[in-house]
């Protein structure tokens, strides 16, 4: 989040928010749903940062990752397949102060809100963009998305899903302006956390991909690396996201500076090992709704303008 | 001409280059109807929208209209590409385009031709052509020249041949640039504009250009002129009548954006479409400094989305779009109505369905603004009837949107967007601003939907509130925006977003007929056409036809007393530019008849025998044609 809006982020009464002061309706995803521990790790960080709950939006689309915002006692905003980035967007134009998360399922991203996707990373308004990718349409029941691996069969591709899979990091690192991609893994939860966290305090759009299971329809996902953590890669740097408890059971680190983007491209694209870390984040970059911010005016201000507009199509 | 005060028979045949100064006969006419057409990219609309302006300037009535082809570049010299303005001018107040064109400047031949095959040109029109095509070096272009002259010879037009090029290549290089420049000279000179105003209204036309640009223009309008004065034996005299009020000049798509400012909206979100996009282009110009801006989308969904977002975030936004725009933006539009996020759509009708005629008239989007959504998804709809009032309904828009949080579709046409028309000028008030939202704390127990049970309207609570933390969602839900699938609940939901609905008709006044509160036929309209309604009703009228008009602002919901009114005339019909079948069509029934989109509409909340005239010829209606209809239409004597 920048740091220009931190002022009305911070705590200035003297409310403290708890874990529960966050919480709102009982989360109904199955159980082992990947969703669940997004869920407590967003109700982590907004705790650790004090977040108020008033000025904190969660928006999303449709999907069972879409439902994230009914189970928290913030403002949000359970939008329409595939749009909650402009949505998001919207919002920030008007209020950039208020902290803004979009939370998307995979098929909501990188298939009908493809182009919301690309463009809104272009954009680059500072909001914290979540996709909760388990590689499958799960609340329709089970039908291929464009994350589902090569084979994996679904009741739309029944003999197995036909085409490779669309690579979601490689896609954002390949949009001119976006400025932080990251990927991380539900069932690396110290991991999910810290990246959440350097995704919040990035200015601007914060992109990441949380790879996870469906425990009906993708049990099945990520299971070689569950059970043997070398073939987790974990990219770290100072810039990034490094967490010294993991080095332990993760062993396979790569050091990668998220400043550069061609390596961050040449990473992203080999698919050998599953890398979590930060593959880009460029602080620099234009935000939209600063570079499109223009001076309030006052309703007497735009009366004598607009009588001086008027002059000009006066008879 | 019709309206000619005092005429002298003017002498027939081209003018004689020979004789400069001759003696001019002036015609004092009410009104006189202009055009100037030419190749895309050669100018005339902007030498006809100065021409437009200066003499709303002086005072006289003006309509104008695009002639405008689909394409950037069509072909040189093809009918299809026929380019320019229609100015209509009057001595009082001109409401419409009129119905046939006395005076043309043509390029070419080929425009010309356009002109004519469209019916468009009076059969004793005065037509100034640039000659250089007869003489041209091509053999081809030579023989067509003379095929068109064959065409057009005996309908009984004055042609007057006009050595544009050869006088325009005296002061520039490339005529192309010039000839538009020439032209105007020549219609100053015709209408006797005040030249200082003409080159006023150039400086403002070319104000991103150099002072070169403005002094070359200035030589070439005054070479026009003088051309004009050695060479033609006409004069043309509308004096304006008197007139006290303060007016502005504009068009549709200006008083639109410029609505939006006065009305305190601060984001317009769009993707580009004609003929909506002159909208942008004008707030692009001016919104930042109103603090406004303009958000170009990545598609028309998206631009639903932003604006969606934004009002919800507290301030009322819109989008603006055309037909196929606002086909994509459906599944947002039902999302604001179950969210009741206010939000203003404003839908500039074109030539459809699909893409349909881009950059033509139509006014066949009516029933798609208040029912092209899957679910009932109840909204508002509203079709600002001049350019005066596309000003205005922004303000009414985004107070309805806002009072009732609900979604307010404009409906305006490209015959407002690009129509030009003098109105009075607007007193702003700076209550036509929304108040700034409201960020206070929320009061134990209020409900993002408390829905009061007789109207169905609740206050809204936006982020920034404390203790006024929820989700909407456009699953169904109750009034604490809990979803909630019960039978129950969703019926709820469902009769609150109508009744809204109600309760805004509820504060309509019924609208007056114009010309008679009764009688034989009363003609019922909405949106652009009722200019050419009115006059219409007019001419039937004095020619002894007992017929009025009724024009509806309000299509969703309907204006009240709409039944009543009706009962005072022994037939109604509508008249629409959209399609309708006709009785007697093969297979036509009056059982499967498709009718004019309003007559459906009124024939389905009135139940009274509503006809229709529909006509779908991609530019607005012409008074004289809707007085045939008149006739048409009108009930046999005898008939109860």
């Amino acid at each position: 989040m920048s740091s220009c809006s931190l002022h009305v982020l911070t705590n200035d009464d003297d409310r403290t928010f708890t874990l529960s002061d966050y919480e709102g309706a009982r989360a109904r995803w199955c159980p082992g749903c990947g969703d669940h521990s997004v869920l407590a790790a967003v109700e982590k960080l907004l705790s650790a940062e004090q977040l108020k709950p008033e000025d904190t939006v969660f928006v999303s689309g449709i999907g069972c990752s879409s439902r994230f915002p009914h189970y928290l006692k913030t403002y949000g905003f359970h939008g329409v397949h595939g749009r909650a980035l402009p949505v998001a967007l919207g919002i920030k134009l008007h209020r950039p102060e208020l902290a803004v998360f979009v939370v998307m399922g995979d098929g909501d991203c990188t298939s009908i809100g493809a182009g919301h996707w690309v463009h809104t990373l272009r954009y680059n308004p500072d909001l914290v963009v979540l996709m909760l990718d388990n590689g499958i349409y799960g609340l329709t029941k089970n039908q291929t998305s464009p994350t589902t691996p090569q084979g994996v069969p679904s009741n739309t591709q029944p003999q197995g899903t036909i085409l490779p899979p669309l690579n979601p990091i490689s896609l954002a690192l390949g949009v001119s302006n976006a400025s932080f991609v990251a990927q991380t893994a539900e069932f690396v939860p110290a991991h999910l956390y810290a990246t959440l966290r350097a995704a919040f305090h990035h200015r601007g759009l914060s992109f990441v991909r949380i790879l996870q299971r469906c425990p009906v329809f993708t049990p099945g996902l990520y299971a070689d690396a569950v059970r043997k953590p070398a073939l987790v890669e974990m990219l770290v740097h100072d810039d990034g996201v490094t967490v010294p408890e993991l080095h332990a059971l993760y062993p396979t680190r790569l050091a990668h500076d998220p400043r550069d983007l061609d390596r961050a491209r040449q990473l992203a694209g080999a698919t050998d090992t599953i890398k979590l870390g930060v593959f880009l984040r460029d602080p620099t970059r234009a935000r939209y709704e600063e570079v499109r911010r223009v001076a309030p005016r006052t309703a007497e201000e735009r009366r004598i303008l607009l009588n001086a507009e008027l002059d000009r199509y006066a008879v | 001409m019709r309206g000619i005060v005092t005429v002298a028979n003017h002498v027939a045949g081209p003018a004689d280059a020979a004789s400069p100064g001759r003696p001019h006969t002036v015609h004092r006419m009410r009104e006189h109807t202009v055009e100037v057409v030419s190749d895309s990219g050669e100018g005339a609309q902007k030498c006809s929208q100065i021409f437009g302006a200066v003499s709303a300037k002086m005072g006289n009535g003006v309509w104008t209209v695009e002639i405008i082809p689909a394409e950037i570049q069509p072909p040189a010299r093809a009918p299809e590409g026929a380019s320019g303005n229609r100015i209509r001018l009057g001595a009082g107040q001109v409401t419409n385009w009129g119905d046939d064109t006395n005076l043309v400047v043509a390029f070419n031949e080929q425009v010309l031709l356009a002109r004519h095959r469209a019916g468009a040109l009076a059969r004793d029109a005065t037509i100034l052509l640039e000659d250089k095509w007869a003489t041209d070096d091509d053999a081809d272009i030579r023989d067509v020249w003379l095929q068109a002259m064959q065409e057009i010879a005996d309908v009984g037009y004055r042609v007057v041949t006009v050595p544009m090029e050869e006088r325009c290549l005296t002061l520039v290089d490339d005529a192309r640039k010039g000839k538009n420049m020439f032209a105007l000279g020549m219609l100053a000179f015709i209408y006797q504009r005040n030249l200082d105003l003409v080159f006023e209204q150039i400086a403002h036309t070319f104000r991103k250009k150099s002072d070169a640009v403005y002094a070359r223009n200035v030589d070439l309008v005054r070479l026009g002129y003088d051309w004009a004065g050695a060479h033609l034996d006409f004069r043309i005299e509308i004096t304006p009548e008197p007139n006290d009020r303060p007016m502005v000049v504009m068009n549709g798509n200006e008083a639109i954006g410029m609505g939006a400012i006065a009305s305190g909206m601060e984001l317009c979100a769009m993707y580009p479409i004609t003929p909506a996009t002159s909208v942008s282009h004008y707030l692009s110009e001016v919104f930042e400094r109103f603090g406004g801006v303009v958000h170009q989308a990545e598609d028309e969904i998206a631009a639903a989305g932003v604006a969606i977002g934004a009002s919800y975030a507290g301030k009322v936004a819109f989008t603006i779009t055309s037909g196929p725009g606002l086909a994509l933006k459906t599944e947002f539009l039902g999302l604001a109505v179950m969210t009741e996020v206010p939000l203003v759509v404003v839908n500039v009708q074109r030539g459809g369905p699909s893409t349909g005629l881009p950059t033509k008239v139509e006014q066949s989007d009516l029933l798609a603004a208040l029912f092209a959504q899957p679910g009932d998804a109840p909204r508002v709809v509203i079709a600002p009837a001049t350019i005066e009032e596309c000003f205005h309904v922004m303000t009414t828009a985004r107070r309805i949107a806002e009072a009732f949080r609900a979604v307010v579709i404009v409906l305006s046409d490209a015959n407002l967007a690009t129509g030009v028309q003098p109105f009075p000028r607007p007193e702003v008030d700076t209550r036509w601003h929304a108040e700034p939202a409201d960020l206070s704390a929320v009061l134990a127990g209020r409900k993002p939907y408390g829905w009061d049970e007789s109207t169905g309207l609740s206050r809204r609570i936006v982020p920034g509130q404390r203790g006024g933390m929820h989700t909407v969602t456009g699953l169904s839900h109750d009034e604490g925006s809990k979803v909630a699938y019960s039978a129950g609940v969703h019926g709820r939901g469902m009769a609150m977003r109508s009744r809204k609905i109600a309760v805004l008709s509820s504060l309509l006044t019924p609208p007056t007929p114009y010309g008679a509160d009764e009688g034989d036929l009363l003609i019922v309209g909405w949106g652009s056409t009722k200019g050419a309604i009115e006059e219409a009703v007019d001419r039937a009228r004095a020619a002894g036809l007992s017929v009025a008009s009724l024009h509806l602002r309000f299509l969703s919901p309907m204006e009240p007393g709409l039944t009543a009114i009706f009962q005072r005339f022994r037939r109604v019909a509508t008249v629409e530019i959209n399609y309708s079948d006709t009785m007697g069509d093969p297979y036509v029934t009056e059982e499967n008849r498709r009718r004019g989109q309003l007559s459906w509409l009124l024939r389905a909340q009135t139940l009274v025998d509503v006809d229709c005239w529909t006509r779908v010829p991609g530019e607005p209606l012409r008074p004289g044609a809707i007085v045939q209809a008149m006739h048409d239409l009108m009930p046999p004597r005898g008939d109860a």
